[in-house]
């Protein structure tokens, strides 16, 4: 019913929770939440909540880049999170969830991952991220991208001693020299919107995520929802992306 | 992961010789599959997709039916000896985001609400890989669909773009996708105009991105008359 509510709502201009259709909900962040972890940070959008933490770890490096540190995204939609989430491995969901972050992080070429290595053909760090959705508002892919981007930003590299991690003491910070940041754009008929609470992403048409860098270079993009979108309108969802990300951009420290 | 050094375009051609932006050499075959209410085999040059469709038929078990609508499932998967390393049959994560997106492509050009409580299943085959394996399942399964007389608002076609050595190019090959600098997976349906795959990686300013898109769309219009044409095939010989 509060769906109906919703789109009756936005066809005369207005959300349900009384925003802008170009207004983020109340960014809430707290970094370094968990100690065990190496980085952290916890982001609410509105009562959405995640939490990103990354773990570092030695392992192998891909063949074809020997000298390379190895990033890795997943993501848990635990039952904790919504009614709508079940137990049991990923669903494609939580998969695609976890390949776009991993996009906009990776293709930003925010992590100087040729920094990361210990022995090369050998030993480099790999640097895995978990997100972990803590509360299922809506619009989980900003919150986990922009969760994810903090806690690389504040993540320790620990210290070694004969190639063993000391866990607890660290040597340096993750070299991260960009910020990249996701704004996904909702399109209901000719009404673009972002940041979809629950209800709104429930009758959206079809939404574009795009991932953005300080220089305004895109880095990924992912069109998604059930309806297609009119070609012309697609520049107008990036331009309102650009925009909204220099917004977020202000919070990221 | 862009290899550094690596050449991808000499004295304006590419690799495989093409212009930057050429299409490969396309082959489209309708109804390869006797089993199917209807299928079709599509070749990127050396990429080739089978697609199979079945239904719309009843859905079992019967607690996954929607009573309003029918629903439609994807599932695309790369044979174990399409690529140089043995791929293990298994669903990857890759493989589970493509059948999502690949859904999600040929959704909006489908009358699903026409059709409650049944299913139309999509099955896509990569046999060899050559790049663009996505949008070849695409072009395959919307050609499926049609031959399956499955009711259609509109053909989808799909295309890759991208940019490698600094060039915008169409229907980027393994090689190409492999050290690309950007890669743009594309489907729309071309008469209504409507985009239904856009997925990107990769970096480009926004003009880059437009232009891109624009390349993707004439393309599209290109990979549509060849479907048209062996859909008129069909139907001039029965």
């Amino acid at each position: 019913m509060e769906e109906l509510y919703s789109l009756e709502l936005i066809k005369n201009g207005k959300r349900i929770d009384g925003r802008k259709f170009d207004e983020f909900r109340k960014i809430e962040i707290e970094k370094n939440i968990v100690q065990k972890a190496e980085g952290s940070a916890l982001v609410r959008l509105g009562k959405t909540e995640v939490i990103a933490g990354v773990k570092l770890g030695i392992g192998e490096p891909f063949p074809d880049t020997p000298k390379d540190g190895i990033l890795m995204v997943h993501a848990e939609f635990s039952p904790l999170a919504s009614p709508e989430f079940e137990s049991g491995p990923p669903g494609e969901d939580a998969v695609e969830l976890s390949r776009v972050v991993d996009r906009g992080i990776r293709e930003s070429k925010c992590i100087e991952l040729d920094k990361l290595c210990i022995i090369p053909k050998e030993k480099v760090w790999i640097i895995s991220i978990d997100i972990c959705i803590i509360n299922h508002q809506g619009n989980l892919l900003d919150a986990s991208a922009l969760a994810s981007l903090i806690a690389l930003l504040n993540t320790k590299i620990p210290k070694l001693k004969n190639d063993e991690i000391i866990r607890g003491e660290f040597e340096s910070k993750l070299p991260v020299v960009f910020k990249p940041i996701n704004v996904a754009v909702g399109k209901i008929g000719n009404t673009l919107l972002i940041d979809p609470n629950l209800e709104e992403e429930k009758i959206l048409e079809s939404k574009l995520s795009v991932a953005l860098r300080e220089d305004n270079k895109i880095c990924a993009m992912q069109k998604q929802g059930i309806k297609g979108i009119e070609f012309k309108n697609i520049e107008k969802m990036i331009d309102l992306a650009i925009e909204k990300s220099k917004e977020i951009r202000k919070l990221v420290k | 992961m862009i290899k550094k050094g690596i050449k991808l375009i000499k004295n304006g051609k590419r690799i495989d010789g093409r212009l930057a932006k050429q299409l490969r050499d396309m082959e489209m075959k309708i109804d390869v599959i006797s089993t199917a209410d209807g299928s079709a085999k599509v070749k990127f040059g050396n990429t080739i997709a089978i697609a199979s469709v079945r239904g719309p038929r009843a859905l079992f078990p019967r607690h996954l039916q929607e009573s309003q609508t029918g629903i439609l499932r994807c599932k695309y998967a790369m044979a174990p000896f399409s690529v140089d390393e043995r791929k293990s049959p298994a669903p990857n994560r890759r493989s589970i985001e493509i059948s999502k997106v690949t859904r999600l492509a040929l959704g909006p050009t489908t009358f699903l609400e026409d059709f409650p409580k049944t299913v139309i299943d999509v099955f896509i085959e990569i046999i060899q890989a050559d790049g663009s394996t996505r949008v070849a399942g695409i072009n395959a399964s919307s050609i499926a669909l049609t031959s399956a007389g499955v009711p259609m608002r509109d053909l989808v076609s799909a295309c890759s773009v991208g940019k490698i050595n600094g060039t915008l190019v169409v229907d980027l090959n393994g090689e190409e996708d492999n050290n690309s600098e950007a890669d743009v997976a594309f489907a729309i349906l071309p008469s209504k105009d409507e985009v239904t795959l856009l997925q990107m990686d990769g970096l480009l300013t926004k003009d880059e991105l437009i232009e891109l898109l624009n390349l993707a769309k004439d393309s599209c219009k290109k990979i549509c008359e060849l479907q048209k044409g062996v859909l008129r095939e069909k139907y001039k010989s029965e």
